[in-house]
């Protein structure tokens, strides 16, 4: 199945041109967001050194990195690439539509993210420069211009582009739900749905709803900035030596809203790579999703579930103590299913024979950070010990493990799987493998020791490992090992960008179906009709596999017509 | 390899233990799912694919029905004995008198105020706040209660006695984390919160900042003594002290 | 006054309820019977009219779902607002939280918007008229637009008559005093009725487009799309009124 990308649009609503300038958006936010988390690694154990076109960092200009850094990641590269540029890649396909439900909407979200993307590098340039408030932007740092540098012009633009990015996720999700829910193929009934589509059902929905509440929070936040309310502004504010107006507002009331979203975001951006690390551990071990049906319902409830659990983020903010037990019961709860999806993993892996190519080890990479970075959620879960661990490092550990280093890793999965579709080609597998190993041991070489640094007490958002006091100056071997890695592990992604632009020429041809997949994204009719269960694999010797687009031999082959989707009753 | 600092709170000790155990219970999951994993990648063997219905389901259950139990089991261990934990740190009400200190986070430094010997903080406004004329919480002094207040920049605490914080914040929100006491909570402006720990190791400690809150967020540090009771009970004599000599020129006045 | 809700005796037949919950005549004649007139068996976006309506509604009806929270949210900082008060030095309870009367003119705003609602739904229904969708489907005229057009008419001038009402109790409340930092709770009242208020402007620019696409759409089920969906939208702003008025009135 050979469909180029041809000839330049610019308002194209063909969906898989939209995927690639999604994953061209994501590209350029993931290089930035890295090039910003090397200077911080750099800063923190080389604090004289001078950054060419820069000079040295200011400690405002640290926290700048850090937010635009966290912001960068969790929304243009986390969000953009796992919900948005995958879905138009392979959605339609593996649901054998032709299009999306709305192309002319799609590709609106698509020029509205990438406005969002330019107001937030323009953040950058505003006068005095980036916000330095975080990613998560609390109040009243991030309601008062003169609470520090950066806060004024800067995080003004840092809520625009919030409130942009809000409204084009929430457009493009509706789109998925849409299409998912009434475009799908004759023959495709929810049960034959490969798991990859049932993550963008849950994530999409997740979206819609914790979006729109980022979407209210940021605009009583510009509110308060502007029209001089004050909903997250208490009375008898002193900034900078003047008393602010009086408001009764809370501060309290953002951490809340915030975090309702925040939590559902951190798995929007999971999900999809759970969904297609279930395929691909299908498909390179050929043996079908054991349990299908039990990952279906682990999926859907640690959607709903996580809608429960945000105030794991604020235990130690004032919250009643009972509702941070309650909290914590949730939080563990949500462990549960999470890990019977690791354990049916763990499963597949043993039923048949797998095979090592680099989607495969990649989604295993995947497997491996998720357990490595999961397995701390417990830990985190429970507030006598948060209280401890609360904003030190070992929180940024768990989550550079779970979420940037199990998220990137099932985006290289899905690239290095879904790369013939874009290209006809594959990518080189040689290659591939040396990007995979040096990237897994310097990913865990960066974030691992970080654990002994939180352990240690160490804060986030600390431009110094050294205070008037308090000096974390035993750390510095250790800080200087994760910088290192950390610059190890950004080097290795250039064997990747090579990789991509060389085979895009020279990689060798990919032919029909190249991993002898059964989802129908492969199928080389343009009009299938699904036929079958979307993982079935080792049926006889000399077919290992029935592709959902054709007749098996065996079973009733129109038996799952009865139940297609009719969108007209 | 020990890498928590120095702990010195009565519930300090059991929470170590517990974030020990938890640790290690973490660690060998994780060192046996990671062995797992390269052996699956190393197998070269396929596994014998006919299966009778069975023995697959006999295999669910041991591969896949028991680890989850057991992995669940171990979470719900983990919620029961947290919760011990923090009701005893969090729920519990005050036992005895305890030593009261009014916290403020200002930006960027820690401020310190004993109820001096009246043991009732004075009323504070914001109008009144003056750091370089000295009264940097604006105390009023209209308020009798205030006039004996001592403000201090260094914590200092008597060791063996249960200390009640009063955590204020008059600008943005800071983190109060004093690692060695294993205690942390937020100072959010607009709120008081209420925190209370027991220190039983008498030695220096570092106090932190654990929330963003600006460009000094890094150095917004104090120190926490905790002495005898007796040095303390000095201690405060003399700040007392000094606090009434100074009150004769002009009120509201105090010495960080 | 056309007969609204007389039914054609084929419709009693068919037992369609006459509000859309049916499609109108899904197939196509083919003539003669042969050829695939099964619409449920071609590929999806090929399905029929009645496909592409479902695919509009539940849009809609996503993005509605996104926009309930955010008014959700609107409400919920009110809440938090008005239980904020705090203890002031001689042990009062103090509350710069002062309930506001809402303007009566407010009560006469939400009979409008609920009347319009109902003129909508009128609007909404000729579309699905069986007998007459079937002439627009044949080519033989537009009846159901025709019908139509009146109710949409009376929407558009009852929202723009709710927006003139809405404008109105603002300046009533300004002359009382009471702008928009006045109090946190006037910040409030302001905030939430000009969101409601842009919301609504977004509506009548959606009911004009409708009115205008019925006329001019070539295609009847495109027709039915932008009035039905412009429905949808139009009776959930009503809805989210009516708790709003309800929280402004009770506090
Ligand atoms: C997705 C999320 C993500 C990712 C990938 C990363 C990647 C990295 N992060 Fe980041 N980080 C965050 C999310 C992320 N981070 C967040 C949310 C914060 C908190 C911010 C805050 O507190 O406000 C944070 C904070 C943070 C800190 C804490 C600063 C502090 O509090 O003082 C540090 C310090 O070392 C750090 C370092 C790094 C490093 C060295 C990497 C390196 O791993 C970078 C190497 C990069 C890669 C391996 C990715 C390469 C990927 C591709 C090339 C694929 C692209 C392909 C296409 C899109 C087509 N990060
Ligand atoms: C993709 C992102 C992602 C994911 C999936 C998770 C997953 C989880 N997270 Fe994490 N989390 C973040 C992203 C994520 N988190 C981010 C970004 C932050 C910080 C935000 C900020 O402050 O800036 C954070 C912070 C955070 C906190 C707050 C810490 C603090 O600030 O003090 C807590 C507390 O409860 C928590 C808990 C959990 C839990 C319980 C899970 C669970 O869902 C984990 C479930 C997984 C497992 C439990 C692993 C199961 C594996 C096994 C059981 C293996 C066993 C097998 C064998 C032995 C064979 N997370
Ligand atoms: Cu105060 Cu950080
Ligand atoms: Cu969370």
């Amino acid at each position: 199945m050979n469909t180029k990308v041809g000839r330049f649009q610019l308002f194209t609503t063909d969906h898989r041109r939209i995927a690639v300038r999604y994953l061209v958006l994501g590209l350029v936010a993931v290089v930035i967001g890295t090039l910003l988390s090397l200077v911080m690694r750099i800063h923190r154990v080389w604090p004289a050194v001078a950054f060419p076109f820069y000079g040295t960092l200011r400690p405002e200009d640290y926290l700048a990195v850090v937010t635009m850094h966290g912001t960068l990641m969790v929304f243009f590269v986390l969000t953009v690439v796992p919900q948005s540029a995958f879905p138009n890649l392979v959605l339609p396909g593996q649901i054998g539509a032709e299009q999306m439900a709305f192309p002319r909407l799609n590709a609106a979200a698509f020029w509205v993210t990438t406005a969002s993307l330019v107001v937030l590098l323009a953040a950058f340039f505003a006068p005095q420069g980036a916000p330095i408030s975080g990613w998560t932007s609390y109040p009243p740092l991030s309601a008062i211009a003169a609470a520090g540098p950066g806060q004024g012009t800067g995080m003004d633009l840092w809520l625009w582009s919030i409130a942009l990015f809000c409204l084009a996720a929430i457009a493009s999700s509706t789109n998925l739900l849409v299409t998912i829910v009434a475009c799908r193929c004759r023959g495709m009934s929810w049960g034959r749905l490969p798991l990859t589509v049932w993550s963008w059902l849950v994530s999409s929905a997740l979206t819609v709803l914790a979006f729109s509440v980022l979407l209210a929070a940021a605009a009583l936040l510009l509110a308060d900035r502007h029209l001089g309310t004050s909903y997250f502004l208490p009375s008898g504010e002193v900034v900078n030596g003047l008393v602010m107006r009086s408001g009764k507002g809370s501060p309290m009331l953002w951490l809340h809203l915030f975090w309702f979203f925040g939590h559902p975001e951190v798995y929007i951006s999971i999900l999809p790579g759970m969904g297609l690390a279930s395929s691909l551990l299908a498909n390179f071990t050929r043996r079908p999703v054991p349990g299908y049906r039990l990952m279906v319902g682990a999926t859907i409830l640690i959607g709903v579930l996580g809608l429960g659990v945000w105030g794991h983020h604020i235990f130690v903010s004032g919250m009643n103590p009972y509702a941070g037990t309650a909290f914590g019961l949730t939080t563990l709860a949500i462990a549960v299913p999470s890990s019977a999806e690791v354990l049916t993993w763990i499963g597949m892996l043993f039923r048949g024979r797998l095979q090592p190519t680099t989607p495969m080890l990649f989604a295993l990479g995947f497997l491996s950070f998720f357990i490595a970075g999961g397995l701390t959620g417990p830990i985190l879960a429970q507030p006598a010990l948060d209280s401890y661990l609360h904003n030190t490092f070992f929180v940024v550990a768990h989550f550079h493990l779970v979420m940037a280093m199990a998220g990137v890793f099932s985006v290289f999965a899905g690239i290095y799987y879904w790369y013939p579709l874009l290209t006809g080609r594959r990518m080189n597998e040689r290659l591939g493998q040396v990007h995979f190993w040096v990237s897994l041991v310097a990913a865990y070489g960066t974030f691992f020791p970080m654990h002994l640094a939180g352990l240690a007490g160490e804060p986030r958002h600390y431009a110094q490992l050294s205070g008037p006091v308090a000096s974390f100056a035993n750390l510095i071997p250790v800080e200087r090992g994760i910088t290192f890695s950390a610059l190890l592990l950004a080097t290795a992604q250039i064997v990747f960008l090579i990789n991509v632009a060389w085979s895009a020429r020279r990689g060798s041809p990919a032919g029909e179906n190249p991993w002898r997949a059964t989802t129908l994204e492969w199928s080389p009719f343009p009009h299938p009709i699904a036929r079958g269960q979307a993982y079935s694999y080792g049926g006889s010797a000399e077919r290992d596999f029935s592709p959902q687009w054709q007749e098996t031999g065996a079973g009733p082959v129109f038996e799952g017509l009865k139940k297609a989707p009719s969108p007209s009753d | 390899m020990n890498w928590l600092p120095p702990n010195g709170e009565l519930h300090g000790i059991t929470m170590d233990a517990m974030l020990r155990w938890n640790l290690a219970a973490v660690f060998w999951m994780f060192i046996l799912a990671q062995i797992l994993l390269v052996v699956a990648l190393l197998r070269r063997k396929p596994a014998t694919d006919k299966r009778t219905k069975a023995s697959s389901r006999r295999a669910f259950l041991f591969a896949w029905l028991l680890p989850l139990l057991a992995i669940s089991g171990l979470y719900a261990r983990m919620a029961i004995s947290s919760r011990r934990l923090w009701a005893a740190r969090r729920e519990a009400p005050a036992s005895s008198r305890p030593v009261e200190v009014e916290v403020t986070g200002v930006q960027f430094q820690w401020y310190f105020r004993y109820p001096g010997a009246d043991g009732i903080f004075g009323t504070t406004r914001a109008a009144l706040v003056n750091a370089p004329a000295g009264n940097p919480l604006g105390l009023d002094p209209r308020d009798p209660h205030s006039r004996d207040d001592i403000v201090s920049s260094l914590l200092v605490l008597p060791v063996e006695q249960t200390v009640e914080i009063r955590l204020h914040s008059r600008d943005v929100i800071h983190g109060f984390f004093i690692p060695g006491m294993r205690l942390k909570q937020d100072a959010i402006p607009g709120m008081t919160a209420q925190v209370r720990f027991t220190p039983v190791v008498t030695g220096e400690y570092p106090i932190l900042c654990s929330q963003v809150c600006g460009l000094g967020h890094a150095r917004m540090q104090a120190h926490l003594r905790v002495v005898s009771q007796r040095e303390y009970r000095d201690w405060l004599a003399v700040r007392e002290h000094a606090r009434l000599a100074a009150e004769s020129p002009g009120p509201g006045e105090s010495q960080p | 006054m056309p007969a609204t809700f007389t039914r054609h005796q084929a419709e009693t037949e068919r037992k369609d309820p006459g509000f859309g919950g049916k499609p109108p005549l899904d197939r196509r004649p083919t003539g003669g019977g042969g050829g695939d007139d099964n619409w449920d068996s071609r590929p999806s976006g090929r399905r029929g009219p009645r496909e592409l309506l479902i695919r509009y509604r539940l849009g809609v009806f996503s993005g509605l779902a996104g926009d309930f929270v955010f008014f959700a949210v609107l409400v919920s900082a009110f809440f938090v607002r008005q239980t904020a008060g705090h203890i002031d030095a001689s042990e009062n309870y103090v509350s710069d939280w002062h309930p506001l009367s809402v303007p009566p003119i407010l009560w006469i705003n939400t009979a409008i918007l609920l009347l319009s609602s109902v003129t909508m739904e009128t609007a909404r229904r000729q579309l699905f008229h069986e007998i007459d969708i079937m002439e627009e489907w044949l080519g033989l005229g537009r009846p159901a637009v025709r019908r139509a057009a009146p109710w949409l008419i009376a929407t558009i001038l009852l929202g723009c008559l709710f927006l003139a009402g809405q404008w109105i109790a603002w300046q009533q409340l300004a002359q009382q005093g009471l702008f928009f930092s006045t109090n946190p709770n006037s910040h409030f009242f302001y905030l939430v009725t000009g969101t409601h208020g842009f919301h609504l402007l977004l509506g009548l620019g959606a009911l004009l487009f409708a009115l205008i696409a019925m006329f001019r759409l070539k295609r009847v089920e495109m027709r039915q799309i932008a009035i039905d969906c412009t429905a949808w939208y139009w009776h959930a702003m009503g809805l989210f009124w009516i708790f709003i008025f309800a929280l402004l009135t009770i506090q």
